[in-house]
């Protein structure tokens, strides 16, 4: 099952919320971050990778370093709880529009 | 770049307007609400009556991912041809209520056009809670997801 990655399956995990709290007062690498859990590096790396899929995360190369931090912009998004709705029927729209536009070129 | 869809909803007001604008003529986009095949194309429902005119009722049916069988339906009150379709809105077996819902649509060129969806709900909880259903889908999704993860884990 290939779901696609959102918002609200980033914050559903634990570990991932932990991360973002963490990242929230300053920038820090994937070590520093790692650093913070008993869970396995990697464990970590792919936990900071869907955050960054799905936008809640950005990444800042410094000299040799990546640094992650907070996107305030899509933080936003899941503060309001009204987005998943207008999105729904964005995609709605979406497919009305596409749907209509090759109804036309069949004429 | 900006949303094309937009919500907009006022605390402790039992209505929400929606609004979209559209690159089809006005004539299309119409289309797309009254022919039955079309708008099972776009709404991915199964339409099992669609009579667009005054007096006239409407129930569409979805099947979820799980195989089970939704259904909707209204009665039309009033039917403007490319301009205006006033209707009610009821999910069954669902306790979200009777919505009264007004549909307008208008013509910004020959190639744009404008539609407007005004809902008014029975109570301001009845509102909020069709607006948290997307949200609390995610959510549910989220957590099955995880659900699967974990199961796998043990």
């Amino acid at each position: 099952m290939n779901l696609r990655r959102d918002v609200f399956q980033a914050i559903a995990d634990p570990t991932r919320r932990a991360i973002l709290l963490l990242v929230a007062s300053q920038s820090m690498t994937a070590g520093a971050i790692a650093a913070n859990f008993d869970t396995a590096r990697p464990t970590v790396s792919k936990h900071l990778q869907i955050l960054a899929e799905c936008e809640l995360l950005e990444q800042e190369q410094n000299g040799r370093e990546i640094y992650y931090h907070l996107n305030p912009e899509k933080i936003k998004e899941i503060a309001d709880f009204i987005e998943p709705f207008r999105e729904m029927w964005d995609d709605r729209f979406n497919k009305l529009e596409s749907v209509m536009k090759k109804y036309k070129s069949k004429k | 770049m900006e949303r094309k869809t937009k919500i907009k909803t006022e605390d402790g007001k039992q209505e929400l307007v929606i609004t979209r604008e559209f690159d089809l003529p006005l004539e299309l986009l119409f289309r797309a609400y009254v022919e039955p095949d079309i708008v099972e194309q776009w709404m991915g429902t199964k339409v099992l009556k669609l009579e667009s005119k005054k007096h006239g009722g409407w129930q569409f049916e979805t099947t979820d991912s799980q195989g089970n069988k939704h259904r909707f339906n209204g009665v039309i009150h009033e039917f403007i041809p490319n301009r205006k379709i006033t209707r009610t809105f009821e999910m069954e077996d669902t306790s979200f209520g009777v919505q009264l819902e007004f549909y307008e649509f208008e013509k910004l060129t020959d190639d744009a056009s404008k539609l407007k969806i005004h809902s008014i709900f029975e109570s301001v909880a009845h509102r909020d809670q069709m607006l948290r259903l997307p949200f609390a889908r995610g959510l549910n999704m989220a957590h099955n997801r995880l659900q699967d993860i974990v199961s796998k884990l043990k």
